[in-house]
């Protein structure tokens, strides 16, 4: 067996608080890391994954420290490495690809001589040679025009380019062993899918050593070969991807798996139990307070000790757990029950469209608005979810703009209960808005931090029913036991609360208005996977008591499986599919809704690496014809671009708009899932 | 931010500028009892005696005892400062805050006024102030308001604009509340803190500003005890009654650094950044 | 680009055209009118008369308003009051070049050390030299001009007498004759002015050292000087260009008071023998200097910001 290129051992490390005290961040981690190994690390958010990933480079940010152990390469602690010695480590030998290259590039430098500050620094290539490398690099990242990239600014790319010229800057340095940190992490789900086809093509070839970190399994079933699961700064299974996600042994990665929602099945994936907590003292089992299956041995702390080969599990009742526990028993999934009680229009948004323009008083002389949302038509249904599908540009924020009022459609109009709706949220009555209301994607900002619980609940009501104060306190009570929180939380203010707490009171603050409609702006997307699913729970819950019509916003196709009677595409402002969510989720597909599909990341179904197109760097220009025909795998030439393509509407209630028949798409290779 | 999480983490320069400010605001308060003489008493027998034990600080050519007047500009800095800061920080916050929230055309109007006082460096706004009402304590703190409101309405705005896009004020929005409640109940709370940090920084500049317009000549009115008043009498004594400006100039300098060092706590203890004011 | 220049020169106009309303304004708002406000209340109708003649109070406001802005843009100042036939063009133009060479010797010498002292205090914060420069920062930004100035005066020009601590040449001596004269109050600007721009300086190098763009570049195995020369300083004297404007234009201000300490025959002197006599005329004639020159070092910091910033460069190219 060969040397492993790179040794942690029993490595803990801590962040002083200014109060004097250490939080640990790391705690007693010891892995090894083989040459050709396809590493992943798999956490949520706080388990410790960051730090970590930073130790391998011999790097502790800001005012953390090493508490104990080391990080050895051929056998010397890279933390006893002199300064000048580590920088030759780092960047030629152990290269990172940072989480979100937008803020880790420097904003006053070109992208080539970021990466030329590398070859110069590590391969002592500079001038001439330099350049032609700059461009080589890029081409391998699949710019199209590696000559123009090279002397751009980085606020001049994208985000998935910003992403690749990161790639690109760590392999200039040529290393050993390829460190990403959340590599696509706030990528839309095509691009997402392209930069993980192009890592897998270039470390596969070269056999490089690879570290990918990332909260999301999807992306490290894609990636690695081997995983480590963490929580709370410790590793609590470590083995191969095959078995930890096939046949996971610790309790926390059951669980995580359980919670994930899955793109094949229509069924709301089951809620773990509490959520991450601060300050471990690793006296007793970090997960037992959270564990379904803890017992009296677990107030010890547990070892991470070997379960089979080449698995390794930090939990005193795996061996109990795994002969006594099905998987199924961690949590149930719940089949959902479609049948509509109701055929009630709620809402109905007719043929709008949207245009951003300069300021209102400035508008008279200047109209230089691009229609960002066009010929837009929903129905939403009492009791029903219909999820809005689309990727960022898509303009599905902006229809949530128009329907809560905040932005004017430049076209068409949005009817409540059969009557129009005011285009302005100030000329609404009481009644129109109290029956529509929005929940936001960021929790963190969606409530006011100097603001009790108390008083965010009381302001809807006291606004919608007059309540006092003193009157609101009762309904506010009850409303927490519906999103099962504690009461006690009506004094706390929003930065007391995790990021799940902040979403259920805002998920309160809207439900106590009564409404009508909720609209669910990408509600889940800001939460880690065991929080998201007790929120969806929740979210169907809720609805069920109380009819209510739901918009679910998403780029999420999976969530959307797993909550949405029917779906609507958004593609570039348009709508390119819709049908109940059976008729979209099964052939024909729109060559869009295909190419969506196939990007979707699961844990267990081997990635139809070929259905994406080969295409990266499209813009989407504006075309009289199809808005997709840049992207689109199957176009017609000389019909696509010119001639906006037909609607197809079957009787199951399915329709899309392509040129292409039913049957064509059904039955195209191109475009299977 | 809790009072007593704030004071447990005050470094040891912070507590000597909040023990300065202290000095000098009890000594303002109690100045009648502390102060030996009236400041204003003039006695020619006793005129530019060197500090001794029964003049403190010495006396100035008509004999006023230099220290009781030192302790009576005490009031006259403190009572103007404090004030034209008050008034020029909650005036220019609610401004601030109005325009970042509504925009448009009231917006653009009001910042292009704000800009056009802020051009005008702050002294020479002052001297034309002065030049055309006179001087005396109301002009005196008119003047500095309208000299130091625009900073703050500026900066406030600048604050305010960060929260105007946040999901909050959307929801506010969503709901149907007025102006008036976004403005008060939402968006005040979330910049308070930058309303205190600029509180204590006008205050300081104000403190500077009120000297050294006295030491021209065009502030607070003679015999009036102010410390820039006293250096301007005193500056022709350089040489033979240094103590009569030294000991006026001790007292600016250490209020006007206990007032920045307490703003420097204040700020870092709220994660602020104050160090980018300049008093143009 | 252009149109961004053009762009900017016609706000700033605009500005201008508002600061000289304001002045204007403050002077009319007077209680009674100029004319009682010069001569006092004791004074005879028919030199009041004389007066308001002179001044054109008998016009309407707007009137006099667009005559005097109209005149201050054609290069007409109009006169003194208090000096009789004394035109302002050339009472002002003199002393604005004395000025201007005083701002000029503080700013150059200045600028540079506030940088240099600003960059090093934000690399060493919270250490021995960040704390020292900081102390003496704090203490710069806290004592009144005219505290800095007798102070220099006392020791330098009298303790010592090495440098002449007041100016005795007339307004009109040649730079040469002028320049002993202008080392004490270019020194009392100087140390106002170094202190507020490396507080802000420490400031910028203290948020770029912690961005994530310097830690990638260490993390790439950049050396401490290519990461601190190449990554850090760039960006962190970006922001200072605007903080250095504002404090190069707070000089205009700050002369008021330096010039009156050392008795120097710049536009500061002139402002407050001016508002002494109550020369109206020529108290707004130095107020709208005062503000053009704000306005004009902003102006040229802002287009040099766009310039430097490839984010705003490229932006509006």
């Amino acid at each position: 067996m060969s040397t492993p290129l790179l040794e942690v051992a029993g490595l803990s490390i801590g962040f002083r608080r200014p109060n004097g005290t250490t939080v640990p961040a790391v705690h007693d981690v010891s892995l090894q890391l083989m040459p050709g190994e396809r590493l992943g690390i798999v956490g949520e958010s706080g388990c410790g994954k960051s730090t970590l990933t930073l130790a391998l480079l011999g790097y502790i940010r800001g005012n953390g420290t090493r508490m104990q152990g080391t990080v050895r390469r051929q056998g010397v602690d890279l933390f006893a490495l002199t300064e000048a010695a580590l920088q030759q480590v780092r960047g030629a030998e152990i290269a990172l690809v940072p989480q979100n290259a937008g803020q880790a590039l420097a904003p006053h430098l070109t992208v080539g001589a970021q990466i030329g500050d590398v070859l110069a620094r590590h391969r002592d290539i500079t001038g001439q040679p330099a350049q032609h490398q700059i461009v080589q690099l890029l081409r391998d990242m699949r710019f199209g025009d590696p000559d123009q990239i090279a002397v751009r600014y980085p606020h001049q790319l994208s985000g998935g380019q910003q992403q690749r010229i990161a790639l690109a800057m760590a392999l200039a340095g040529a290393p050993k062993v390829l460190v990403l940190d959340e590599p696509t992490t706030g990528l839309d789900v095509t691009t997402q899918a392209h930069l993980l086809l192009l890592l897998d093509e270039i470390t596969r070839n070269t056999q490089m050593t690879t570290v990918v970190v990332s909260h999301d399994l999807g992306v490290i079933a894609r990636t690695a070969s081997r995983v480590i699961v963490m929580y709370a700064g410790e590793i609590v299974e470590d083995g191969l991807v095959s078995q930890v996600f096939a046949d996971p042994r610790h309790p926390y990665t059951r669980g995580l798996i359980a919670a994930l929602p899955r793109i094949d099945r229509p069924e709301l994936p089951s809620a773990m139990a509490g959520q991450l907590g601060h300050d471990y003292t690793y006296q007793r089992c970090t997960f037992a307070p959270r564990c379904a299956f803890a017992q009296q041995i677990c107030d010890t702390a547990p070892q991470l000790g070997v379960a089979e080969a080449m698995h390794r599990v930090r939990c005193h009742r795996w061996y109990e757990i795994s002969n006594e526990v099905h998987m199924a028993d961690v949590g149930t999934r719940i089949e959902r029950d479609d049948e509509p009680t109701t055929s009630t229009v709620v809402l109905d948004i007719k043929n709008v469209a949207a245009t951003y323009q300069r300021r209102r008083w400035q508008s008279w002389w200047r109209d230089d608005g691009v229609d960002v949302v066009r010929d837009v038509q929903i129905q939403l249904m009492a009791g029903q979810t219909c999820a809005l599908v689309g990727e960022s540009g898509s303009g599905k924020s902006t229809l949530a703009r128009m329907i809560t009022g905040l932005h004017p459609p430049r076209r068409g109009e949005i009817r409540l209960f059969d009557a129009p709706l005011h285009a302005d949220v100030s000329r609404r009555s009481v009644a129109e808005r109290r029956h529509v209301q929005l929940v936001f994607q960021n929790p963190d900002s969606s409530l006011n931090p100097r603001h009790t619980i108390a008083e965010i609940l009381h302001r809807p009501q006291f606004v919608f029913f007059g309540r006092s104060r003193a009157e609101s306190l009762a309904y506010s009570r009850d409303m927490l036991q519906n999103v099962r929180m504690d009461e006690a939380y009506l004094t706390r203010f929003p930065s007391q609360l995790s990021g799940g707490e902040k979403q259920r009171i805002a998920i309160a603050r809207a439900f106590l208005a009564e409404p009508a409609v909720v609209v669910c702006d990408e509600v889940v997307s800001a939460l880690d996977v065991s929080v998201q699913a007790a929120v969806l729970r929740l979210l169907v819950d809720m609805q069920q008591k109380s009819q209510t019509a739901y918009l679910f916003i998403s780029h999420d196709l999976a969530v959307v499986r797993a909550v949405a009677q029917y779906v609507v595409v958004l593609y570039a402002g348009q709508v390119c599919e819709y049908g109940p969510a059976e008729t979209v989720f099964s052939a024909p597909f729109h060559p869009y809704t295909a190419l969506l599909l196939a990007a979707v990341l699961s844990i267990d179904t081997t990635p139809a690496a070929d259905t994406l197109p080969q295409r990266i760097d499209v813009v989407d220009g504006v075309v009289r014809g199809c808005p997709f025909v840049a992207r689109c795998p199957v176009a017609i030439a000389g019909v696509c671009e010119t001639t906006p393509p037909p609607w197809q509407i079957a009787d199951n209630g399915h329709a899309l708009r392509c040129h292409h028949t039913r049957e064509v798409l059904a039955n195209s290779q191109n475009l299977k899932s | 931010m809790k009072i007593r999480a704030f004071v447990k983490q005050l470094s040891f320069v912070s507590w000597v500028g909040i023990g300065f400010l202290v000095v000098h605001v009890v000594m303002a308060l109690a100045a009648p009892w502390i102060a030996p003489y009236s400041p204003t008493a003039i006695d020619a027998t006793q005129a530019m005696h060197p500090p001794s034990l029964l003049h403190w600080g010495g006396t100035d050519r008509y004999g006023r005892d230099i220290f009781s007047r030192v302790i009576y500009g005490g009031q006259i800095a403190l009572v103007i400062s404090l004030t034209s800061a008050a008034l020029a920080v909650v005036g220019g916050g609610l401004i601030g805050v109005y325009v970042a929230y509504i925009g448009g055309f009231i917006d653009d109007v009001i910042m292009r006024l704000i800009d056009a006082l802020i051009s005008i460096p702050s002294v020479l706004l002052l001297l034309v102030i002065v030049t055309a009402f006179g001087s005396g304590n109301g002009v005196i703190i008119a003047a500095m308001v309208v000299s130091y409101l625009p900073g703050v309405v500026r900066v406030v705005r600048a604050t305010a604009l960060e929260y105007v896009p946040r999901d909050f004020i959307q929801a506010a929005r969503i709901r149907g509340e007025k102006t008036i409640h976004i403005v008060r109940d939402e968006l005040w709370p979330n910049i308070l803190d930058v309303v205190f940090v600029q509180f204590a920084m006008n205050a300081s500049w104000i403190v500077l500003a009120v000297s050294g317009l006295s030491f021209l000549g065009f502030g607070v009115n003679p015999p009036t005890p102010d410390w820039g008043l006293m250096v301007n009498e005193n500056r022709a004594m350089l040489l033979l009654a240094p103590w009569g400006i030294l000991y006026p100039m001790g007292a600016v300098a250490t209020l006007v650094i206990a007032l920045n060092l307490v703003s420097d706590a204040i700020a870092k203890a709220l994660g602020l950044d104050r160090s980018r004011g300049v008093p143009v | 680009m252009v149109w961004y220049v053009v762009q900017r020169c016609i706000g700033a106009l605009m500005t201008l055209f508002i600061v000289a309303a304001v002045i204007f304004a403050a002077t009319e708002l007077l209680p009674g009118d100029v004319a009682t406000a010069l001569l006092g209340r004791d004074a005879t109708p028919k030199r009041l008369a004389q007066v308001r003649a002179q001044l054109r109070l008998d016009r309407p406001v707007s009137e006099r308003y667009w005559a005097w802005f109209g005149g201050f843009v054609q290069g007409d100042w109009g006169y003194s009051l208090a000096r009789p036939n004394q035109a302002i063009i050339p009472l002002v133009g003199e002393r604005l070049l004395n000025t201007m060479w005083l701002a000029f010797i503080a700013a150059s010498v200045g600028i540079p050390i506030a940088i240099m002292l600003g960059v090093i205090a934000g690399l060493y914060r919270d250490h021995v030299p960040d704390v020292v420069i900081s102390v003496i920062a704090l203490v710069g930004m806290s004592l009144p001009e005219f505290v800095i100035g007798s102070l220099l005066m006392l020791v330098f020009g009298v303790m010592w007498a090495i440098l002449p601590a007041i100016t005795i040449v007339p307004p009109n001596a040649s730079f040469g004759q002028l320049l002993p004269s202008m080392i004490l109050p270019a020194w009392t600007l100087m140390i106002v002015m170094v202190a507020y721009i490396l507080r802000m300086v420490r400031s910028s190098m203290i948020d770029v050292l912690q961005s994530e763009y310097v830690q990638m570049a260490y993390l790439k195995g950049m050396s401490r000087q290519m990461v601190i020369w190449r990554y850090a300083i760039p960006t962190a004297l970006l922001p200072s260009i605007n903080a250095i404007a504002l404090t190069v234009a707070w000089l205009i201000g700050g002369v008021v008071v330096v010039e009156t300490v050392f008795n120097f025959p710049g536009i500061g002197r002139l402002m407050t023998a001016a508002v002494g006599d109550r020369d109206l005329p020529l108290v707004q004639a130095l107020g709208l200097v005062g503000a053009a020159f704000y306005i004009g070092v902003n102006l040229v910091a802002d287009i040099a910001t766009l310039w430097l910033t490839p984010r705003l460069r490229t932006q509006y190219w």
